[in-house]
């Protein structure tokens, strides 16, 4: 009997040990480099546990960075390649990473749903040379400029909020406005903006600015851009701004946020990813909208953006990679991923069908539709600009010689001369020129 | 007799050391038998090659190898980290930092950014190493007195030095903070108006140097504080029977037997001002505008912060900054040998 059980128990091993490395063998892991805006890591986990049950022989780990160290960390990892690497990145600076995405089309059941089902603009940020037909990544989410006001100051102060009671109000409506609110309240700031070029955009072509020429390079002087870049600076000279955003924070990009969401600030130009954030933070302190871009000589319109999910063409693993992310963009977990994080959808069918959001904040709920209706509004040089790939360039010069030019350390004509400079020499190294 | 084996009855404890020992000497005849073929081969000199090796790899890995691979970047451009993927460019990396109309104009230089951080730097190093040097020396003359509290007090000079530098920082931004800020709560319950200490820019440039000072002068008084001890205290009396007044004793022994030690400190905040940047970066983050854009930070913009980034520029700047601090070094030591010498 024990002699019995003994070569049972070897038998059972000598099977398990075999068995259990090729299990070990088959098992893939794959890693998304991720960040956070708000819940939505949280919400991908979720997702991806799903999905794990369904193919248990893949994992998914997901390595969360801030958001502020994503390129210093992301670019070393793909450049290096090999088990360093990620799988799969979320980046908000496409035309960076073209060089390391994976053409997924190949291992994708459908590449046409993803032709359908997201914005040919998006599609081509990832495609690089003539290449118009690879399928490298989708966007997580779209996201759209524009301000955000604090209702319950309005009210206090009595004060007609412009979009209601003007059909286009301009940025003067506006900050007078706010600047009426500030003093009636007692709020120690009327207005700001973000410290980033790219949030100067929209009022810029509001204002009429032109920036993209035909070749896909830049202007940056025209009226609507000085009038633009003057009413920032003046913003400061009145002192009706906070300074920790534009001027204190020296290099780098800065928002308004605490500002906004402690209540010390009536009026505040940002986008559609605070919306979360502001959901959790400001919760019932106040009530807070987000209300229509402004409207000048160029009508009324944000900037297009937001982050997307590609895959890397280092990995080790493109078929389970591809399993991934075709799971990630399908349209019930798309329309999962959107309802709960409560961002505005990048998936064109989900859009068009309506999220039902996660949520029954009114704020939260009349703010994703007020940037809802900024979408068809959104002007055609607002997509070149946030597709472009010397977009960045142009954001960050804008920010950093805007800044300089608030303290005095420039004149806004030599700060156009210099920002026209930097774009110049991006356009001449994308562009070979 | 330490306090560790004075608990233990006399009689006990030649036993208890032995025990105590054993371990370290099982240890030690171990290391023993493992090096002596070693020693055998290598021979007794060249032992010591073998002791210092370890350092050396780490000195190698983490300072040479990234010193050569810096001098290679200097010299090609493009936006790969890799070498292989990184195009030769010579020196246009350097002929496009230092090409410049006019050098006292920053605006007209190609790279207005660097020489603004040059301009901040060289303001900093002078105003900042001297005012630290100085109020260094008051501290370690005061504390080499025999006041009441000495101990405590040099205690309290040399505690912000323990602090990290970004700790230090905070600490600063919550004091000078507009809104909120401690300062400015004073200045208001004093009836005064509150001042934008981060956002002005001669503000922003005076309290940068004020907690540079503050974080770095203990370690700076503790060097002098040792210099001053090792002066006799021979050359005092035999000066005071002299008739010499407090202020001859000092400036006729206390200044030049103090000079070797100054000439160290000298070298080390000066070093440490040039290379100036974590505090600065949490503290203002070069700003406002580029008020306290020092050029480390210049650099780690170049690399890190733009997008494109520019990982040529910045590896040139360092070169650039490299040479200028071994120039300066060298040439600091030369004039204290000289007068070493004299």
């Amino acid at each position: 009997m024990k002699l019995r059980t003994v070569l049972l128990l070897v038998l059972v091993v000598a099977l398990a040990v075999p068995a259990a490395s090729i299990m070990a063998q088959d098992q893939v892991e794959l890693r998304i480099m991720w960040y956070n805006d708000g819940n939505e890591g949280e919400v991908l986990r979720d997702l991806l546990d799903r999905f794990e049950e369904e193919n248990p022989n893949i994992t998914v780990e997901i390595d969360t960075v801030a958001y502020a160290d994503l390129d210093k960390t992301l670019q070393p990892q793909v450049e290096a390649g090999g088990a360093n690497a990620p799988d799969i990145v979320r980046v908000t600076d496409t035309a960076r990473y073209r060089p390391f995405y994976l053409d997924l089309t190949p291992y994708l059941p459908d590449p046409d749903y993803w032709e359908a089902s997201f914005a040919e603009p998006v599609l081509n940020s990832f495609r690089k040379g003539a290449d118009d037909t690879g399928i490298y990544g989708f966007p997580t989410q779209f996201t759209v400029t524009g301000p955000f006001i604090n209702r319950t100051l309005f009210d206090q102060a009595g004060v007609d909020v412009p979009s209601e009671v003007m059909d286009e109000p301009t940025w003067n409506d506006w900050v007078e406005a706010a600047v009426e609110v500030a003093e009636v309240t007692g709020v120690p700031y009327a207005i700001a903006i973000d410290r980033s070029g790219h949030r100067v955009w929209g009022p810029a072509l509001s204002n009429g600015a032109t920036f993209l020429n035909e070749d896909g390079s830049f202007t940056v002087d025209s009226p609507g851009f000085r009038e633009t870049a003057q009413m920032i600076i003046d913003w400061h000279e009145r002192g009706i701004t906070p300074l920790g955003v534009w001027v204190e924070s020296g290099g780098e990009y800065a928002s308004a946020r605490p500002e906004f969401v402690n209540g010390q600030l009536v009026m505040y130009m940002s986008g559609s990813w605070q919306i979360a954030g502001f959901a959790g933070d400001i919760g019932n302190e106040f009530d807070w909208q987000a209300v229509p871009n402004p409207y000048g000589e160029g009508g009324s319109t944000g900037i297009p953006g937001g982050a997307v999910m590609a895959a890397i063409n280092t990995t080790a693993h493109p078929e389970e990679v591809a399993m991934v992310m075709d799971y990630l963009a399908s349209v019930d977990v798309l329309t999962e991923f959107t309802a709960r994080t409560l961002f505005i959808p990048g998936h064109i069918g989900i859009a068009e069908a309506g999220v039902e959001y996660d949520t029954e904040d009114p704020s939260v709920l009349q703010a994703l539709n007020t940037f809802l209706a900024e979408v068809p509004k959104l002007s055609e040089e607002a997509y070149g600009l946030q597709y472009s790939p010397i977009g960045f360039p142009l954001n960050t010069s804008i920010r950093d010689r805007l800044g300089q030019v608030i303290v005095g350390e420039l004149t806004l004509d030599e700060a156009i001369v210099m920002i026209q400079e930097t774009v110049d020499e991006a356009y001449a190294e994308v562009y070979g020129e | 007799m330490s306090l560790f084996t004075r608990w233990i009855p006399r009689r006990y404890r030649l036993a208890f050391s032995h025990i105590v020992n054993k371990p370290f000497e099982l240890l030690m005849t171990g290391l023993d038998i493992a090096i002596a073929p070693l020693q055998w081969v290598l021979g007794v000199r060249r032992m010591a090659y073998f002791f210092i090796a370890p350092n050396l790899i780490i000195f190698g890995i983490f300072i040479l190898l990234p010193m050569v691979l810096n001098f290679y970047y200097g010299f090609t451009s493009g936006q790969s980290i890799l070498l292989e993927n990184r195009e030769f460019v010579g020196t246009d990396n350097l002929e496009t930092i230092l090409t410049c109309e006019d050098y006292g104009n920053p605006n007209t230089c190609k790279e207005d950014l660097f020489w603004r951080g040059v301009r901040n730097t060289g303001a900093y190093v002078a105003l900042q190493v001297s005012t630290m040097v100085v109020l260094a020396l008051i501290t370690a003359l005061a504390l080499n007195r025999k006041i009441v509290l000495r101990g405590f007090f040099r205690s309290v000079f040399f505690y912000p030095v323990l602090l990290s530098p970004v700790v230090v920082a905070l600490i600063w931004k919550w004091f000078l903070r507009y809104d909120n800020g401690l300062l400015n709560a004073l200045l208001e319950n004093f009836g005064q108006d509150r001042i934008q200490f981060l956002a002005d820019p001669q503000w922003a440039r005076f309290w940068v140097i004020v907690v540079s000072d503050w974080a770095q002068m203990g370690f700076y008084t503790l060097i002098l504080l040792a210099g001053l001890q090792a002066i006799p205290a021979s050359l005092y009396e035999a000066a005071e029977i002299d008739g010499a007044n407090t202020f001859r004793r000092f400036r006729f022994i206390t200044l030049p037997l103090l000079m070797p030690t100054m000439t160290v400190v000298l070298v080390l905040a000066f070093i440490r001002a040039v290379q100036v940047f974590d505090q600065v970066f949490v503290l203002t983050g070069g700003g406002p505008g580029t008020a306290t854009l020092y050029i480390v930070q210049y650099i780690y913009r170049e690399a890190f912060v733009n997008s494109p980034p520019s990982f040529g520029m910045a590896a040139a700047a360092s070169l650039i900054l490299a040479s200028v601090l071994m120039v300066m070094t060298l040439a600091q030591l030369f004039f204290a040998r000289r007068s070493e010498a004299t």
